[in-house]
């Protein structure tokens, strides 16, 4: 075979190609250039342009969550990278793989304070799963090859590559090989568990009078939905999933108590609480969940499965830890479970008890309509009516902040990769930029993105860029013309002192902002309106609209968890809570 | 107090990717020495952390977790030679220095000296040098500088690499 020569710019976007990636996000700048060069001149890769560097990081975000594959991303050096910088940590916290692609000045000027010289190895250090500053520019293929492996494998996360300029000069070229197998020393992969410690977890379960199947985002990641659905039929227990874990056991299962932690349901939460036996599949016992760690599951007896050993005895010390692949382990565990005589009957009464709990205080739909007797709309009945208009199959991306919660809990998920959000950092204006990654990876799918007029204000400008690539997304704007989130605890901790909080007099008119951009927008402000907009919305396949819907200001996300309480202790609206 | 020794690749920011490890964690290092080994490629570290209370295990796992770390142990677990020099330079002469070392057991040698200053080192445990140091007066003091603890197991045991891990893709 012929020899193929290209320079350290050709030769990064060749092995990005051979690495199988067809589409990275991007901005260009001077460090970036020749890479820039090396673009134009192929065409196995596609480049979306984006209108600031964070948004190209949260669309690659966005792209791999609802893929499973890894997202691609390319900034220049200095303002491109550190712009590039929150969504790395947002994929960082939620365990995301990305791979991005960073120009940095010219290596004799590296410590030089030179133009757009920024230390990105050392900015990015503490929120990458790894990173390479390339020295020579012959290791390129080596190093993304290398890059994409860990990324992808173990517990996923954000690399870092950063490519000195000089190293991408068209001027030089070198002999491109792309390699067949790679050399990692000592990068341990957890795949399937022990037995003895499989046979461990089975007798725990069989033995539990309570137990509950709790499953988080690394059971997404791993993609053990379909385990996991198995395993929770071989039980017959209750089965919440976190935040970032929603969808990986189907929201419209009768054995589902609905979303656990600080805004999980009432049933969900109690079910943890009096738990003899939970079981954590991909989740960290994060605080938004545990609460007072000290206070939590002091009934239970724990099993933790995590690709990650260092999640394991990390917040809460566990009986039975299994570092492993979730989607091997518990196929382990099932077929395990299958070769006994087991009878899950014995867990009815069990299960009846968290159905009762739901009964007496769950999210109960039309409670909310009659609460509601004017045409103020509630936040709740937005997600609802995008439910119905959806049939509950779009795929959801939302901000931070109440209509995240809201949309968590009304927007009930029956698939994994469906809901994607900012769980671990919480990063407002993730939504928009995140939905534009994930329509690019499913064009012919409906791509929705619930967001509050304060966060859709911190990524706006890409509304720019999904008129460039006619991206037809559906934005939900909860307009409650305040930081909603925030409000609500300076209602309940800060005696409604409203600390900066409050924009209503300078908010843009989003419809003819929408339609600056050449989208279409709509504004709702009665709820006798509301359905029929949702479905205009929805039925205008090819535009993108931005559906403003004016909301009750004052409403609360509920049930809230007590600060430094146990599980059992919630707020359950303005009036009601479980604790004295 | 523990002590942990690891191996990392030989590599540009490996050290600041353990070190920045414990301020992130907030962790605190008492006191770090490093240098590259026979193996050109790795670099072998010693690190103390004094910290009563601090979650050695979950420091394992995280150091461990770092692509550029190759492998980790605790010495405190095992059992262990841990040596540290120290060089000091106080305002005593040679005599008064040599009096006063008199009461210890060290491996300790003059390296300078004058009529107002004496350097010297002095070689062993850890803990034996921080009693030599509290039994100093702070004016007697000119300047004082360690190693950081070096340590490694006894026995013909070595802290291993494994080999390379191979990731084929056909």
């Amino acid at each position: 075979m012929a020899k193929i020569m290209t320079s350290g710019g050709e030769a990064l976007i060749r092995a990005l190609a051979d690495e199988n990636v067809d589409i990275i996000f991007g901005y260009p700048g001077g460090a970036a250039l020749h890479i820039y060069d090396a673009i134009y001149q192929q065409d196995r890769v596609q480049h979306i342009l984006v209108r600031h560097e964070q948004a190209a990081t949260h669309a690659a975000d966005g792209f791999a969550r609802a893929t499973g594959k890894p997202g691609v991303c390319l900034v220049t050096s200095g303002p491109g990278a550190t712009n590039a910088i929150t969504g790395i940590a947002t994929a960082y916290m939620d365990s995301i793989p990305l791979v991005v692609i960073s120009g940095q000045v010219a290596n004799h000027l590296i410590g030089t304070d030179a133009f757009q010289e920024t230390d990105m190895m050392g900015i990015s250090r503490p929120i990458v799963k790894h990173s390479f500053l390339v020295q020579k520019p012959e290791e390129i293929p080596v190093i993304v090859k290398k890059a994409f492996h860990i990324a992808t494998s173990g517990r996923p996360g954000p690399v870092v590559i950063d490519v000195p300029k000089n190293l991408t000069d068209p001027n030089e070229k070198f002999e491109y090989k792309f390699p067949s197998d790679l050399y990692l020393r000592s990068f341990a992969l957890y795949d399937e568990a022990e037995n003895t410690e499989v046979k461990k977890a089975v007798k725990l379960l069989t033995e539990s009078k309570r137990p509950v199947i709790y499953a988080g985002g690394g059971a997404i990641n791993s993609n053990a939905a379909e385990e996991i659905y198995e395993f929770g039929k071989l039980m017959g227990c209750p089965v919440t999933n976190t935040l970032m874990g929603l969808g990986v056991y189907p929201a419209s299962d009768e054995q589902y108590v609905g979303m656990l932690g600080m805004h999980g349901t009432y049933e969900a939460n109690m079910v943890m609480h009096e738990a003899d036996l939970i079981m954590a599949i991909g989740a960290r016992f994060d605080d938004r969940i545990t609460n007072n760690p000290n206070k939590f599951g002091l009934q239970a007896k724990k099993i933790h499965i995590d690709s990650d050993p260092s999640s394991i005895d990390k917040i809460i010390n566990v009986d039975v830890a299994m570092t492993g692949n979730a989607k091997k382990v518990i196929s382990q565990i099932n077929k395990e479970l299958k070769t006994l005589n087991f009878d899950n009957k014995k867990f009815d009464s069990w299960m009846k008890k968290a159905l009762q709990w739901r009964a007496e205080h769950g999210l109960n739909h039309n409670m909310l309509n009659q609460k509601n007797p004017g045409d103020i709309i509630l936040p709740q009945q937005v997600i609802q009516s995008a439910y119905k208009a959806t049939d509950g199959k779009a795929f959801v991306t939302s901000d931070v902040g109440q209509h995240q919660m809201f949309a968590a809990q009304y927007y009930h998920f029956n698939e994994p990769r469906k809901w994607i959000n900012s769980g671990g950092l919480g990063t407002m204006g993730f939504g928009l930029p995140a939905a534009m990654g994930v329509k690019f990876a499913f064009p012919d799918e409906t791509v929705a993105c619930i967001t509050g007029e304060g966060s859709i204000q911190m990524c706006i400008q890409e509304l720019s860029t999904c008129g460039q690539y006619g991206l037809p997304i559906k934005i939900i704007n909860l307009n409650n013309r305040a930081l909603g989130m925030v409000k609500q605890w300076q209602d309940m901790q800060y005696g409604g002192r409203y600390s900066s909080i409050s924009y209503e007099d300078s908010l843009p008119d989003f419809i003819k902002l929408a339609e600056s951009y050449g989208h279409v927008g709509i504004k709702v402000e009665k709820l006798s309106e509301l359905e029929a907009a949702m479905e205009e919305c929805f039925a205008l396949k090819d535009k993108l609209v931005f559906l403003d819907v004016y909301v009750d200001p004052d409403e609360h996300v509920y049930p809230m968890l007590k600060a430094g309480g146990d599980m059992s202790e919630m707020f359950l609206s303005k009036t009601e809570k479980t604790f004295e | 107090m523990n002590h942990i020794a690891l191996l990392m690749e030989n590599q540009p920011g490996a050290l600041s990717r353990v070190i920045g490890l414990f301020s992130q964690r907030g962790y605190n290092i008492d006191s770090l020495s490093v240098a590259p080994t026979q193996d050109e490629t790795l670099s072998r570290l010693t690190m103390t952390i004094a910290e009563e209370g601090a979650d050695i295990n979950q420091i394992l796992k995280q150091l461990y977790k770092l692509v550029d770390v190759v492998m980790v142990q605790n010495l405190s677990e095992a059992d262990a030679l841990t040596l540290e020099l120290a060089i000091i330079k106080l305002n005593k002469t040679k005599a008064d220095v040599e009096g006063f070392l008199k009461n210890y057991e060290f491996e300790r040698e003059i390296l300078d000296e004058k009529d107002n200053y004496t350097v010297f080192k002095v070689l062993g445990d850890t803990q034996e040098i921080e009693n030599l140091l509290s039994e100093l007066k702070k004016e007697e003091f000119l300047e004082v500088t360690r190693s950081g603890t070096l340590g490694m197991t006894k026995g013909n045991e070595s802290l291993a690499t494994n080999d390379q891990t191979k990731i084929s893709y056909d």
